[in-house]
This record gives structure tokens, sequence and C-alpha cells, in this order.
């Protein structure tokens, strides 16, 4: 009597994969969810400092993007190394962010034009003579409400 | 009898989950958007306006230079002093001659108590880094805090945030940190 049969007369049964659509499609339910749509290409780089005392963005949509950082590689030939101000795809100067900050009201429902939030997305290494040029447009255009994008410090 | 349908074939629905399941990985991200919240003041619209005089005990000046230097009320601190600072700044607990006067104030839920007067005043220069700015600005918004947790523990036994929105109002109220931002000045070039 040999337990260990060497020779086994029964083939394996194929594994079934009729479970594997589920489990893919569960994987996408937790992606679609917890995720968000990318919305521009960064033409800049971007590392934001450190903060403690931050609180979460609520409302996306209600929040329009000013980055500001050095070009990336391959924009270093035309733009330079300097840090630059990126609204929406493209390079601008500060004198577009009147322009953007309209646009951006004008692309939002009439009752919530005055929530919207500029949330600056700024390179740590910027020195702050941009930010404070970008500050007065925002003030000129009176579109208030800022937010410093920063990272939470890990404990 | 109605012929039997034969069954779908559904061995290629795993393949089209899987291309969606790509396709939304690579286009959407994960990250949560943290940050500090300001609000900026409105431009004044008559501009010959004289700003108010604001005694010189209650104003808190801190200066940071194009060096990341800190420089408060004519003071070399350090950012992680800074909070410390702001904190004796605001209460002023020996009623010190040299520190913001303080002023009896009707405040629901607490009654008549004694508000500083006190007043931040931040002046960076063009060529102070932004990773400076928000490390200064963070270390005020924590001072802000904890003089909030603190009176809120006093009353409540609760922290500032667990608060309903009354009761932070009043906290508020009590404890008014205001951070007023001057232009920078350009010493230090771009």
């Amino acid at each position: 009597m040999s337990k260990f049969r060497k020779d086994g007369k029964k083939e394996l049964p194929a594994i079934s994969t009729a479970s594997l659509p589920d489990i893919v499609f569960m994987l996408l339910f937790f992606f679609m969810v917890a995720t968000t749509m990318r919305e521009v290409d960064l033409n800049v780089n971007i590392m934001v400092p450190e903060a403690n005392e931050v609180t979460k963005l609520e409302k996306k949509d209600l929040v329009s993007n000013i980055y500001v950082g050095v070009p990336m590689r391959k924009f270093q030939k035309n733009y330079g190394t300097l840090p630059r101000i990126q609204l929406n795809d493209q390079f601008a100067t500060v004198e577009d962010i009147q322009s953007f900050i309209a646009s951006e009201r004008e692309s939002r429902k009439e009752e919530l034009r005055n929530k919207l939030t500029t949330s600056l997305k700024v390179d740590q290494y910027t020195k702050m003579g941009i930010i404070t040029d970008i500050k007065q447009e925002l003030r000129k255009a009176s579109s208030l409400k800022l937010n410093y994008s920063t990272r939470q410090t890990a404990e | 009898m109605a012929r039997k349908t034969p069954e779908i074939n559904s061995s290629s629905m795993a393949d089209i989950a899987f291309l969606l399941l790509i396709f939304f990985l690579v286009t959407t991200t994960m990250d949560v958007d943290t940050g500090i919240y300001k609000k900026l003041p409105a431009i004044p619209e008559d501009s010959s306006e004289t700003p108010p005089k604001v005694k010189q005990r209650n104003v808190l000046s801190i200066l940071v230079n194009r060096n990341n230097e800190l420089l408060v009320n004519g003071e070399v601190l350090s950012i992680s002093q800074l909070r410390d600072k702001t904190k004796e700044f605001f209460l002023n607990p020996t009623n010190s001659e040299s520190l913001p006067e303080k002023a009896v104030k009707n405040v629901p839920y607490f009654g008549d108590v004694m508000v500083s007067k006190g007043l931040i005043s931040l002046q960076n220069d063009r060529g102070t880094k932004y990773e400076t700015y928000i490390r200064v600005q963070d270390e005020l918004a924590a001072a802000s805090r904890e003089l909030k947790d603190e009176k809120s523990i006093q009353q409540w036994g609760k922290k500032y945030e667990e608060l309903n929105e009354d009761q932070q109002d009043a906290v508020r109220k009590y404890v008014p940190v205001q951070i007023s931002e001057a232009e920078p000045r350009n010493t230090g070039g771009k």
C-alpha cells in the first residue's frame, strides 16, 4: 500500500478562472473610488515643503492650482532654470494670473464662483519674490482664498 | 420548446476588466491635497487711507531675511523658538509692560475676559526661501492652535477641533491671532 503513487493516473483539474473577472473588477472599483483624475501634466519639478498644521483640501472641483518650480530637464533649454509659473498645461508669467483666475471663475457655476480657492503648489527651494508677486496678482483679481500646498510631516 | 441560448463565453471578461484597471491606474492619482489655509487681505479701495496706528508693545514683528534668519522684535531667534515666543506674546502671563495690553471683552461662554490686543506682523525678503516661510507660518499656526486648545480644554475639557461651531467662534474671539503680512522688501534680489 503506497500512499505516494508516482505514476498518478488522475490529471490535475484546471484551476477555474471563472472568478478572475470578479477579482479584477473589485480592484478596478477600489481604484476608481480611491483615486482622482490627474488634471495636468507637470512641466515643473515640485517638491512641496512639509508642515504640521495642515488641513485637508476639500471640494477639489472648487480649487484652481498654480504651480511654481524649476522647469523639467526637457524644458530647460527653452525656459531656463529659474523657477517658473505653470498654469494649466503651459508656462505662464505673473501677468497671466488674472486672466487665469477669470477663466477659472467663468468655468464654474455662478453660485460657486466666490467659493473658489487657489492652491499654490510651490517647490520648497523657490524664493519668496515670485510668490509675493503671485499673491499681489491674486489680490488684484480678488481671489482671496489661498492654500499653500504642503506635505504632512512624517511623525 | 424554445431552443436553449448558448452561454456567452466570458473568458475575455477578465481581459476587459484588466484593461480598464490599467487605464485607471495610469490616469489617476492617489495623493490627497493638504495645505495651510490663508486668507489674503483685500486691496484697500482708498489707497490714501492710513493704516491704523498700533502701539509698539502690541506688535510682534517677525522679519525673515534672505539667509532665512529670523529677527523677532529685535532678537535673533531660531524657528523652533518661535512657537513659545508667540505664545508668551499672546498670553502675557506676567502683565509685563513690554508685552501686549489686554482689554476686557465679553465673549460668549466665557463671560468677561481679558483679551490680548496683540498682532503679529510678518515681513519677509524677496530672497527668503519658500520652505522657511512655510515653516514660520506653520509655527505660528501651531502656536495659535495650542492657545486655542488650552482655552477650550479649560472650558469644556475638549480640544478646539472637537468643539461645535459656536464654541469655536467663542474661542476664536477669546484668542484672536491676527497675522498681518507686510509687503516684502527687496534687499536680497530675486
